[in-house]
């Protein structure tokens, strides 16, 4: 296999007019027909009747189909650098390709942990010479991810993190998070955090309730989640910084949240794509594809979630992709490891709650392209005239199904083996250069 | 209240000194003016006179110090008195004495003036009411420690010609400092503007409504700033948990020669001592031809003659 960016990322942007598309750009709140002309490399233009371009324009008859901008995904684990085997920057951004992923969000969840500026240095010139993908990455909050002391937030921000966190990691000492949250508010740093106690988590590896007892697993409590969310709402009023609840799975939790964003506090929430399609009775044969932090939860909460997006309580949908291998998830259910791999499926996941009629297509792209826009401060995600050409040419009645063989990433643990979906990715442009097809 | 506060009889009106506090702008200025004869004093050959004679200090401290108590031993032995150095870190409170046995204990041998700095914040307070001498705090935990605020003051004056109308910029670990607790009162007291520059860690809650603007950039905190006061940032506080790292800590807040260049051209730049070099201070600013790091020492000797003086001289 060819190192995946070397090519790709030589080739020179070719100036491409979309037409005849279904365009929705959640930045600008567009959801018309019409095209979208790229030039250089950046969108020239986004118009209803857009059908002519200059000599020497790729025309592309879009039949109706959608154009979007490219997804950002704020949630990606990689293996690189440590666990290269899993994945790797370049494999990785090729599978969030194929997904409509133009921008990744990596976690510093790495071996070793990326608490410092020369680490943040090594992970961009890695993404620049190896991934086909946009890749930027959250630095640690503390070193090596310990919780106690916290990382230098100033340097690291202005090495290019584009923002904080822990990764699968609760800090647990509300010492600790005060003081980071504090310290970040002065860089304006916002911080990530994951929200579950690992003392309430105890040894849990399910969601608690009547499934939890059948199957004879140990149960997490919603309250695990709820008891962390609500101090953390705490600390953020307290301490006026940006906060980001990086996935909540119950609707206690975006209760909470939605109270303190009514009393003024600025925090902002996001949620996995699989806590937004799946639900506890999955778990049902000990599949461990679909073990994950936090667990899957029962149904009422699912479906609290949905419409959480569709009321815009929820600001970001991820896809917490976690390559796991077969060493650590051919366990039984209890000894696995948490995760499941998502970039190829995140699109199609979330065109579900679209099918479905519980969500419009709008306020589904709104989470994975505008909104992580605006909480990193990102110049991608949107398609307004001048900004980068990130973006995506989507079927979204196209049905396929999920075979693990055809994935794209190193690892394969996708808890939609099998799963039906409509709707692919036709073709992914990252800064007017089409990187899949 | 200020009519209250305001002393024209020319008089220190106070048994002790606690705390800017309790001052008025005219104490203040007693207090310098006095100081101001001792920094000539101090520069003689001669330097001894029998103002205190008969008298006994002790200087009472309970947490370690060199500076200030050498500086608080050479003022009084200049003016004649007897003075006596009790670290009591190292042997009644290892056995178990509390403070106002060791008060009592004593006040029970007749001392004219206490000199004490303890580590926690009110401690001297509470020891000035159950001793009969005069009291002068040397630094109660990151409440007060009026002799190097009035110190300060004094170098100022002595480069600007007072205190009002100027920009003083309070830079560093604000949250734990008895030093800029008692400068911004003095220099607040005196009409001078002050500012306090730190991340959000170092600043102690609420600090807006001690009178002071507040920066967390430095370089906007200096801008036009007419004295640059630095504070010292202890080792266990620049390790991850109130700030990252000595390099980030310099990187944002320490002096260096282009942050110093956004203050005013003829800007002055201050430090209460111990110095980290390279932590909150570069050494070409701290020894530049802006530092009047070494001056305040000098004037520290002069400030705690005055102080020394005045309440040793109130008959008991």
């Amino acid at each position: 296999m060819t190192p995946a960016g070397s090519q790709a990322n030589r080739e020179l942007p070719r100036d491409t007019l979309f037409y005849n598309a279904r365009v929705v750009d959640p930045a600008q709140d567009i959801d018309m027909h019409g095209g979208v002309l790229v030039q250089k490399g950046a969108v020239a233009a986004i118009e209803e009747n857009l059908t002519e371009a200059p000599e020497g324009t790729e025309l592309v008859d879009c039949g109706g189909k959608l154009v979007c901008p490219g997804l950002i995904d704020m949630r990606v684990f990689t293996g690189e650098p440590g666990a290269e085997h899993r994945e790797t920057l370049a494999s990785a951004s090729r599978a969030a390709a194929a997904g409509g992923v133009t921008t990744m969000i990596c976690m510093p969840d790495t071996d070793p942990v990326i608490d410092d500026i020369a680490l943040v240095d090594y992970f961009m010139r890695r993404a620049r010479d190896t991934a086909i993908v946009r890749l930027k990455t959250m630095a640690a909050i503390t070193r090596g991810l310990r919780g106690k002391e916290m990382t230098e937030i100033g340097l690291l921000s202005a090495a290019g993190a584009v923002g904080f966190t822990d990764g699968r990691n609760t800090i647990t000492n509300s010492q600790v998070m005060r003081n980071a949250m504090t310290y970040a508010r002065d860089f304006d740093a916002v911080i990530a955090h994951h929200t579950e106690d690992p003392d309430l988590k105890g040894n849990g590896v399910m969601n608690e309730g009547e499934t939890s007892a059948r199957l004879g697993l140990t149960g997490i409590p919603i309250e695990a989640e709820t008891v962390i969310v609500e101090r953390d709402l705490h600390l953020a009023d307290l301490t006026s910084s940006r906060y980001h609840a990086a996935q909540v799975s119950a609707e206690k939790s975006l209760d909470a949240i939605t109270r303190a964003k009514n009393r003024g506090v600025s925090v902002t929430c996001g949620i996995s794509i699989n806590h937004l399609c799946l639900n506890e009775h999955d778990v049902g044969g000990y599949r461990t594809f679909l073990k994950m932090s936090p667990p899957l939860r029962a149904e009422a909460d699912r479906a609290a979630m949905v419409q959480g997006v569709s009321d815009g309580l929820i600001d970001i949908i991820v896809s917490s992709h976690d390559p796991q291998d077969v060493e650590t998830k051919r366990h039984p259910f209890a000894e696995a490891a948490d995760g499941a791999v998502g970039l190829e499926t995140l699109l199609a996941a979330a065109l579900r709650l679209v099918h479905s009629g519980d969500c419009d297509l709008k306020d589904v792209l709104a989470c994975m392209t505008s909104n992580p826009a605006a909480l990193l401060g990102l110049e991608t995600g949107n398609l307004k005239p001048g900004s980068p050409a990130d973006l995506i040419l989507v079927d979204a009645d196209a049905p396929w199904a999920v075979e693990e063989r055809d994935l794209r990433s190193r690892s394969k643990n996708t808890p939609f083996e099998g799963d039906r979906f409509l709707g692919r990715v036709l073709r992914t442009m990252v800064a007017g250069r089409t990187i899949y097809e | 209240m200020a009519s209250t506060k305001t002393n024209a009889s020319n008089r220190y009106p106070h048994k002790h000194l606690l705390g800017i506090e309790e001052l008025s702008d005219s104490d203040v200025n007693i207090l310098l003016d006095l100081a101001e004869k001792q920094v000539r004093v101090g520069r003689l050959a001669e330097k001894k006179s029998s103002i205190l004679r008969g008298r006994t200090q002790i200087n009472l401290f309970f947490e370690a110090s060199t500076r200030t108590q050498s500086s608080f031993e050479i003022a009084g032995k200049r003016l004649g008195a007897d003075v006596m150095n009790m670290s009591v870190s190292s042997s009644s409170v290892k056995k178990g004495e509390t403070l106002l046995d060791t008060a009592a204990t004593l006040n029970a041998m007749n001392p004219d003036i206490l000199v004490v700095r303890h580590q926690s914040a009110g401690a001297v307070h509470l020891l000035a009411q159950k001793v009969e001498c005069a009291v002068v705090n040397a630094g109660d935990g990151a409440h007060e420690h009026p002799t190097q605020a009035l110190l300060d003051a004094l170098t100022i004056r002595r480069h600007k010609g007072g205190l009002g109308q100027l920009t003083v910029a309070i830079c560093g670990d604000v949250r734990h400092s008895r030093v800029a607790r008692s400068n911004i009162l003095l220099l607040n007291l005196m009409g001078a503007r002050v500012r306090v520059v730190a991340p959000s860690t170092l600043l102690p809650p609420a600090v807006e409504r001690l009178g002071v603007e507040v920066f967390t950039n430095m370089r906007d905190g200096l801008a036009g700033a007419d004295i640059i006061m630095m504070l010292r940032l202890q080792q266990e506080r620049m390790q991850g948990t109130l700030t990252p790292s000595v390099r980030e800590y310099f990187r944002y807040y320490g002096l260096d020669e282009e942050k110093l260049s956004h203050a005013s051209p003829d800007a002055l730049v201050m430090h209460p001592g111990p110095m980290n070099r390279g932590v909150e201070i570069e050494s070409s600013v701290a020894d530049g031809p802006a530092s009047l790091i070494r001056e305040q020492v000098e004037m520290g000797v002069a400030v705690r003659m005055a102080v020394l003086e005045t309440l040793g001289k109130v008959p008991s």
